[in-house]
């Protein structure tokens, strides 16, 4: 060994235990646990926060007054399968927020720039008669730093929302049904 | 000194250990350390029903119902993927980690194979829980029992 070693003082050398247990410890952090993909009491919460029926049996109409209160609201639409009643809308804009700024700013991270908000309406009918279409909205948002780097992605779980988006569609299907 | 000749020992292990996790680009494009028959068994249900567009519409509210965003749906190959990447749910750190694929397919005259693959953390999921969880919610939406394949 050319590195000259200082001689070992107590405190600062790891015994062998403590070094295996560490060893453990580091390993097991590196194993993530696999979700186990159940439906949580507060999955099913949201299942009935999200979803609201109608009194039809015309989805094809249901889905297209989606779509235009959709691009109403500023989203494009992604992706669509009316066949089975989907439609996956998305739109970018801005993220900033004081408080949010302050904080990242007092802890030295790059705040929130911008975010991608993600839209997902489907369509199924219901009812043994299938006299109702019952329609689920999700929302979700994609938030970027000032380095444009994913800061988190989160479930918008606001009931406001979802409120506003299900009066915003009734009123629609109104216009639409008595022009 | 034992204890660092036992300390040593260890690093040797460890590295070991390490090198035996590398693989090579070939062995992760088919995942060869997986065994492919078994995984099948796990990942696939047979359902006595020849309705695929119900089946369908039963697996996209399923996904949905577990917080999956849908990234791509097409009925004609009866493909349906989606992901779920919320941080709020997992790690921090772990964004944009879990995606599905689900396939629906004729299966003889009167059922449909239905097959879940499960990618979590760039590595597939090899566990049979949350395929059985998937599973099980799947057959509530749809008042079927789902079937293992023979």
């Amino acid at each position: 060994m050319l590195i000259a070693r200082p001689v070992s003082k107590p405190l600062t050398r790891l015994r062998g235990s403590h070094a295996a247990t560490l060893c453990c410890l580091l390993l097991l952090g590196g194993c993530a646990t696999v979700p186990d993909l159940t439906l949580s009491p507060e999955l099913l919460a949201q299942r009935q926060l999200q979803t609201r029926r109608f009194e039809t049996n015309d989805e094809q109409k249901i889905i297209r007054t989606c779509a235009s209160l959709l691009q109403d609201t500023g989203f494009t639409i992604d992706e669509s399968e009316t066949k089975l009643g989907i439609i996956t809308a998305s739109k970018r804009r801005d993220a900033t927020n004081v408080a949010q700024w302050i904080v990242a700013t007092l802890l030295g991270v790059p705040p929130d720039k911008d975010q991608i908000m993600k839209a997902l309406v489907i369509t199924s009918p219901v009812g043994t008669s299938g006299k109702q279409v019952s329609v689920r909205v999700t929302f979700e948002r994609i938030v970027f730093d000032e380095e444009n780097r994913i800061r988190k992605i989160e479930a918008l779980n606001d009931p406001k929302i979802y409120q506003s988006f299900f009066e915003k569609l009734s009123k629609a299907l109104f216009l639409e049904a008595h022009e | 000194m034992k204890s660092d000749r036992f300390c040593k020992k260890l690093i040797v292990m460890i590295l070991l250990f390490l090198l035996a996790g590398c693989m090579t680009t070939q062995e992760r494009l088919l995942d060869v350390e997986t065994s492919q028959v078994q995984l099948r068994s796990i990942q696939s249900r047979v359902l006595d029903t020849a309705d695929k567009e119900k089946t369908m519409r039963a697996v996209i509210a399923t996904l949905q119902d577990l917080g999956f965003m849908l990234d791509r749906v097409d009925y004609t190959l009866g493909v349906v993927t989606a992901s779920k990447s919320r941080s709020d749910v997992f790690q921090p750190h772990a964004i944009g980690s879990l995606r599905m694929t689900v396939t629906v397919r004729q299966r003889g005259e009167k059922q449909l194979l239905v097959r879940a693959n499960i990618e979590y953390q760039l590595r597939p999921v090899t566990e049979p829980k949350p395929y059985q969880n998937f599973f099980n919610s799947l057959e509530k939406a749809m008042f079927l029992e789902a079937h293992q394949i023979e």
